[in-house]
């Protein structure tokens, strides 16, 4: 068991910011994320495009933003857990206890939702067949090569990871691509590439068509698709590779007794706290008033939030509010040796 | 303002007025309709505003801008009438525009 001052669920922007608010007021925090990196949405969905709307920063991309934000609270020293979702929180005490979905558990006075939209999950096939194959002839990631080779593989998808794999996989495999529409919306390399293989008769193409029906029992062996007009074509396929992007899945949270409006955990603008002591909820998933799912939001969220969770932390002590420029403390705790000008 | 008639995959039907400048998404989001989830609040990155626009009306709205059809390609059993309804901004002449929602949006 693990005990700190604060748990933060989600390492997003508004997550790693958390950590950093709570840290120049003390208190110790851990991050737990599901997914294999950090940066949320930022690094997820859109690290190549730039931002134009954090305070004091004209622009940078959602990668380059994730980059200064963990160089921002690395004097804290806080853990990160990743590849972890956080499955249960059940009060203990005046504790709380947490529990991921690899069994760790924590012990903590104070919870920081910041879980966006939820964790992140490829987006599967619409067919109610597929999840029976999902795992032995049906995939939405490719983690071992070898398990590819040598097959029959139909491969949905108009993006960058639907060609590459296509290109890849095709070395030593047959592949058909198939994809909704004649457009693909991948790197014009990678469309170039593809079209050269499929000139050649290394690939073949099928567009606009999408999966209608899979034949077999226990193995895939073969798949209907089908066009707009109700054309029909019958592929010989065994494995099946979805890749149709990512989708937000709100999962536990919506189990562990917050007050929930839809997707997001209703809070008090004073503090952000939600309607159980001690769990605050920041960055997207939180909902009031005039809520705006903005970054430069969800920072300011997070600093009232770390205040909130000073008094579970430290129930004898006084808060007292100090600045960064002027504050011997908080430059300790950030480190800071000396900061005279040279 | 425009009447729009949204129809849920279930067939229930909800005819609601929506103000000129809203966007057909706010107009389901704001009435409580399902079939809608908006996650992203209507800044075309989620693709959880799907919907398929009845033929009739299909070719009457404004084209697609940049990016929406690959936004489509992430959508749930997306067709030839499928739009992102936060991508269509109501006016007068969408009065008795009909929209579907697909089986659901994720
Ligand atoms: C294409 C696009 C462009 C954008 N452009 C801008 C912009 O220009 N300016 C701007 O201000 N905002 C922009 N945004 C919005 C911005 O990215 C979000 O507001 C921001 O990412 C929210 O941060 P967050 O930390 O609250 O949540 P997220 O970034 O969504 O991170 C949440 C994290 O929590 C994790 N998580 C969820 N549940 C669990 C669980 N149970 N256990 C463990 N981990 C969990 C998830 O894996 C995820 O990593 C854009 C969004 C998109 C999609
Ligand atoms: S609301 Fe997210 S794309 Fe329309």
């Amino acid at each position: 068991m693990i005990s700190t001052d604060v748990i933060v669920i989600g390492a997003g922007p508004v997550g790693l910011f958390a950590v950093h608010q709570l840290g120049i007021i003390g208190l110790k925090a851990e991050i737990i994320d599901n997914l294999n990196k950090v940066g949320g949405q930022c690094s997820e969905l859109y690290p190549d495009k730039p931002i134009y709307d954090i305070p004091g920063i004209p622009k940078c991309t959602g990668e380059t933003l994730t980059e200064n934000l963990m160089e921002q609270i690395e004097p804290f020293g806080s853990k990160i857990h990743l590849n972890e979702r956080v499955q249960e929180v059940v009060k203990e005490g005046t504790k709380w206890k947490v529990t991921t979905s690899k069994q760790k558990i924590f012990n903590t006075s104070a919870i920081i939702i910041a879980g966006g939209v939820g964790s992140f999950e490829p987006r599967k096939f619409s067919l109610k067949d597929s999840e029976n194959f999902e795992g032995k002839s049906i995939f939405y990631s490719v983690k071992d090569k070898s398990f590819f080779e040598n097959k029959d593989i139909c491969i949905f998808g108009g993006g960058d990871s639907a060609l590459d794999w296509s290109i890849e996989l095709s070395k030593k495999s047959k592949v058909t691509l198939v994809h909704r529409r004649d457009e693909f919306r991948g790197a014009n390399k990678s469309i170039e590439i593809v079209n050269k293989l499929k000139k050649d008769g290394k690939i073949q193409v099928e567009t606009p068509y999408q999966l209608e029906s899979i034949e077999g029992k226990d193995k895939i062996k073969s798949v209907m698709i089908k066009n707009e007009d109700g054309k029909n074509k019958k592929i010989k396929a065994d494995i099946l590779l979805g890749f149709f992007g990512l989708i937000m899945q709100l999962g536990p949270i919506a189990n562990w007794g917050l007050g929930m409006d839809k997707k997001t955990i209703a809070v008090n603008t004073e503090n952000f706290e939600t309607n159980q002591k001690g769990i605050f909820a920041v960055g997207d998933i939180c909902s009031y008033p005039g809520k705006l799912k903005l970054i430069l939001s969800g920072f300011h969220e997070t600093a009232l939030a770390a205040r909130g969770c000073f008094k579970y932390a430290r129930p004898n002590e006084k808060y007292r509010f100090e600045f960064t420029t002027t504050s011997k403390s908080i430059k300790k705790r950030l480190g800071v040796k000396n900061d005279k000008q040279e | 303002m425009a009447k729009i008639t949204y129809i849920e995959n279930n067939k229930e039907e909800h005819v609601v007025e929506v103000p000129n400048g809203n966007t057909v998404m706010e107009g389901a989001v704001q009435n409580n309709i399902p079939g809608i989830d908006a996650d992203c609040g209507g800044a075309m990155a989620c693709a959880t505003c799907h919907i398929y626009v009845d033929e009739k009306w299909y070719d009457k709205i404004k084209k697609k801008e940049d990016g929406e059809e690959d936004m489509i390609d992430m959508a749930f059993e997306p067709n030839k009438f499928s739009r992102l309804s936060c991508q269509i901004t109501v006016s007068d002449d969408l009065d008795g525009l009909i929209v579907r929602m697909p089986s659901k949006q994720s």
